[in-house]
This record gives C-alpha cells, structure tokens and sequence, in this order.
C-alpha cells in the first residue's frame, strides 16, 4: 500500500505508525520518510489524518489523554514516540506553526524570546540578535523593527502568522511543521508565506500540511497523498502532479473526487 | 392590497423597534438613578454624624454609645483585613482549582468537580456562620491557635500578629470562613475565562516547548487576565460586605488589635448586629455613615482593579 520510494537522506523515518483517537483508528500503518532540508507536502481531504500525521512528529497529541500512538518515528535515530523522550527538548527540535496565527498576548519582542528563554540564558545583546535573526528569517524585521514593544495581536494576519514563523524558528529547530499555515490569510501574504517556505528549507526540514493543492505543487519536493487515514501515495512532487501511479491519488489531484 | 399590508406591517414594525429602544434605554438609565438615589440617602441620612465627627469619624478607634462618641476605625479595618486575608488565601487556592479543572484533571472528575464547586457557592452564608461558629472555630482555638501562638507568634517583627488569646474567635477566623466563602465564586469564574482560551494558542505554547506551568502563567494568565480579575473582584466584594458569616466568627468587638487572634469588628457587621439598638439620632447617623464608607471602599478597590488593568495592557504594548 504505502510507498517503497527510498530517500537518500532521512530526518525523519515513520515505521508502522497507527493512531487512536479513543477507540478510533486514525491513521493506519503509516510508513514513509521525510527528506532532510526540504519540504514534504501532506494533501489529501478534510479528515485524512493528515494534520492527525503532522501533531505526532512533536507529541502534540500528548496533550489528550485519550490520543495515542503505536509505531515508531524516528527523528536522528532517536524513537520520538518512546515514552522517555524528554518532551521539552523535543519541541526544540520540532517547531510548530499553526492554521491560525496564535500570537501570544505580549509585545512581538517577547514573543520572540519566550521560546528561545525556555531553553537558553542569553545576554540582553545576545537576544536583541536572535530576535533580529528570526523576523529576519521571517522576512518581517523591516515591517515591525521600530515596534517590537508593541503587542503582537495588533500586527495583521498575514504578519501574525509571519510573527508565529519567527517564533517557531527562533529556537533553532531542525523540523518545522506547518499545519495548513495559510488557510486563514489572503492570497498576497500566502504568496509571501509561500517565498518564506523556499527560503526557509536551507536551513530546516519542513513538513507541511496543505488543503491547496497548487500549494504544495509550488513549493514542496516530496508529496504525500493521504485518505482516510491511509497513505495512498508518497513521492516526489513532480510524479505525484504529473504521472501519480495510483487512480486514486489521479482523481484527486485531477479534481474529480475531494 | 398587498402593498397596503406589508406598509401597515411595516409601521408596526418601526414603532416595536422604538418601544424597544426605549425600554432598554430606560433599563439602563434606571440603573443610575438608582444608584444616585442610594448614595444620596446614605449621605442624608450619615449628615448628623458627618457633621458631629467630621473627618475625625474615620481614625476614631472608640466606638461609645453611651458617650455618643463614634469612630470607624475598628470597623473600617476589621473590614479590609478580613478581606485581605481572604483573597490572600483565597486567590492562590482558586488559582490551583481552575488550572486544574481545565488542563490537568482526567476528563471523567472534571464536571463532578466543577459542579462541587458550584454547590459550594451557593450554601447560603449563614450556614458558613454557624458551621463557623459551631464546628470551626472550636476546632481552630483548640488545635491551630496554639501552634500559631507557639510557632508564628515567637517572630520578631510579625510575632505581634500572630499572638493572642486561643478562643477561636477573632479576625483571622473570619477571614478564614470568608476564603472559604469566595474560593467558589473565584474559582468558577477563572475556570470559565480559562476555558475559552483557544486550543491552539495553548497549544503553540506548548509547541515551543513550554511546561504546563510556563504555558499558564506566561499565555493562559496574560490573555484571560480582564476575567481573572474580574473573578476577583467578585470574590473581594463579597468579602467585605459578608455580614452573617462573618458576624458569627469576628467577636464584634469595637477594639483595635494588632492581634489576628483577638476579636474585632467588619462594617457590615456591625450595621446588621446594632441596627435594631441605635437609638438617637447620632449612632443610627454613624452607623449609616459605616454603610457609606463601606459603598465607598467597594468603589475604591474597583477603581484600583480598573487602574491595574490599564497598566498591564500598556505594559503589554496595547496603549501605546
């Protein structure tokens, strides 16, 4: 069922990964891997389990008891799914942005330096810097450099979810993982959003779940499409918009079912 | 015909908006009226005392109807002791119910436990009072008072507070039974604020690695902050004009003591236990002027609850 295709060099491995949420399964027997530095796309319909897929690559389930994960998923030849993983640590590793900008209520400064203050004591110079480094990076320093006091709800979507990219990036992860980080935002800061995301795969692994198919067409190199909770197809994006070897996977992509 | 219908309809329709503008309008413009008529009867009715006392009614300590010499100050800080401990206690203790309510405690104790706390605010106060009187403050004079005396009483500095006569009535006592009273009214409103914090901004707090205490006191605090405030203030309203309760336990004794364990005196309840014995003109004028001080008070810790409000949000970038 799942995909053979073998990448050369793997962030991350996913290996017979089932997900319960109570009694039902959400994802069955997932294998696939993720490519180090560049971005994998996740499509596929409302409820495939592909946002279900993405929340286990940082535990992000743990936070309800009655979600569980069987399997493995290996991040650096670490197991991140063993109950020993030091989950603090792992969300260093693992960065997050969410479908809705989530702006913490504090100046854009803090926002910046809350996760980075979580894990690293740096001098007030030494965060002045990374802060600096990571709107950047998110390409939002020059719109908000001359109000880093001011609270980041007052920014506009598209520079709250800008914001919320610095954020995640400011801790120097190695994953980033997007759920869906444009479906709240016009199509002038997706296109920005989207330019970010090709900037951004020189440093990071990304992992992106999209509902727009031309998204991930655009700016991904690896493509899963995933239904039901089954990974029906996984390769690189190319093959996947142009020669997909399963029906299944052509009629979606072709528009004709989803 | 049709046309002739839909406009009578219409002008009934213009005329219903009106009467319901006009009625909520009215509502709303009752509320002050209201409000004015109960200050201007409380300063009318306190104009004897005002004039006889003057500024000196609010730092007299004597409380004397035989002399017709009557000061507040017993009362005024039997009142604002009482609610300070309360909140002192009360604050952290709901704190720690609502953050574990909504984001520690298994799904299958939460609504047993929310609908407990629930129970518990609407015990009418006079049965906090007698069980008060009756079970805690026995309990209290005869296991904690003497521990207290022993152990916090030999401090320098604070020793003072906290010695005194073991009888289970005094300051402290009340303000016990009033963190007991107000736990519920705080905690329930804070679980609620807590409540509609969105998922994701928790959960974005989360992604970057926060604990769950990092995630409550740098995210969850900070966006419901206007609600937990809020909560508060219900909470210390309650306290300093809980009469019943707090008549039961306090010892209603016009002395000042530097003692939490002696005996004293709230505002409230001292209108409601001397009420009915106020003759002359002079001690029912004092003791409405308690009963203004007491409005007054409320409406100074209100306008403090706004002020720090204000200074948070600026704090927080949203003034400037």
């Amino acid at each position: 069922m799942n995909s053979t295709m073998n990448i050369v060099n793997p962030k991350v491995t996913v290996r017979n990964l089932n997900f319960y949420y109570g009694n039902f399964l959400a994802l069955k027997d997932i294998n696939m891997e993720i490519a180090e530095k560049m971005v994998t796309a996740f499509i596929g319909p409302s409820g495939c389990g592909k946002s279900t897929l993405l929340r286990t690559f940082n535990r992000m389930y743990q936070l309800y008891p009655q979600q569980k994960a069987t399997g493995q998923i290996i991040l650096d030849g670490d197991n991140i799914l063993d109950p020993k993983q030091d989950l603090n640590r792992l969300r260093a590793k693992v960065g997050m942005v969410f479908q809705k900008p989530t702006p913490f209520p504090m100046s854009i400064y803090d926002n910046i330096a809350f996760g980075v203050k979580l894990y690293e004591s740096l001098s007030g110079s030494e965060m002045d810097e990374r802060v600096e480094w990571a709107l950047k990076k998110a390409a939002l320093w020059g719109e908000v450099k001359d109000k880093l006091k001011q609270s980041g709800t007052g920014l506009s979507g598209g520079q709250q979810q800008r914001l919320c990219i610095a954020r995640a990036i400011a801790v120097k992860p190695e994953v980033l993982l997007l759920d869906e980080p444009t479906s709240a935002l016009d199509p002038i800061s997706t296109a920005h959003i989207e330019k970010l995301i090709d900037e951004l795969k020189v440093d990071f692994t990304i992992a992106i779940v999209t509902h727009n198919m031309q998204q991930a067409a655009r700016v991904s190199d690896y493509t899963a499409y995933m239904y039901l909770g089954d990974l029906v197809e996984f390769s690189d994006t190319s093959t996947i918009f142009t020669n997909p070897s399963k029906k299944e996977t052509e009629d979606y992509i072709t528009g004709r079912f989803g | 015909m049709s046309g002739f219908l839909q406009e009578a309809r219409l002008k009934r329709q213009v005329w219903l908006d009106m009467l319901f503008r006009g009625m909520t309008r009215a509502s709303a413009f009752g509320v002050l009226v209201l409000l004015a008529a109960i200050i201007g009867s409380l300063v009318i009715g306190s104009m004897p005392a005002i004039q006889a006392f003057g500024f000196n009614f609010l730092i007299n300590d004597s409380w004397n109807p035989v002399t017709e010499n009557f000061g507040a100050l017993v009362p005024i800080v039997g009142t604002l002791v009482t609610s300070g401990i309360a909140l002192l206690i009360a604050i952290p203790v709901s704190f720690g119910i609502a953050i574990f309510l909504t984001e520690l405690s298994p799904q299958a104790l939460r609504r047993p436990l929310g609908i407990a706390i629930e129970l518990l605010a609407g015990i009418p106060s006079i049965i906090y009072g007698m069980w008060g009187l009756f079970v805690f403050a026995p309990l209290f004079a005869e296991h904690i008072e003497p521990w207290i005396n022993d152990h916090l009483g030999t401090i320098p500095m604070i020793g003072a507070f906290f010695s005194g006569p073991p009888m289970g009535i005094s300051i402290l006592t009340a303000g016990i039974i009033l963190a007991i009273m107000v736990i519920p009214f705080i905690a329930s409103v804070m679980r609620d604020v807590f409540e509609v914090v969105p998922a994701m901004l928790k959960e974005s707090a989360y992604g970057v690695g926060a604990t769950t205490w990092e995630v409550v006191t740098k995210v969850v605090l900070p966006y419901t902050r206007i609600g937990v405030v809020g909560g508060i203030m219900l909470g210390l309203g309650r306290a300093l004009g809980e009469t019943m309760a707090v008549t039961f336990v306090i010892g209603n004794a016009h002395k000042l003591s530097m003692s939490l364990l002696e005996p004293g005196n709230s505002i409230a309840s001292a209108l409601a236990n001397e009420f009915t014995e106020a003759d002359g003109e002079l001690y029912t004028a004092s003791l409405i002027e308690l009963g203004l001080i007491l409005f007054f008070i409320t409406f100074v810790v209100l306008s403090i609850a706004r002020y720090m409000l204000y200074q948070l949000s600026k704090q927080e970038g949203k003034a400037s």
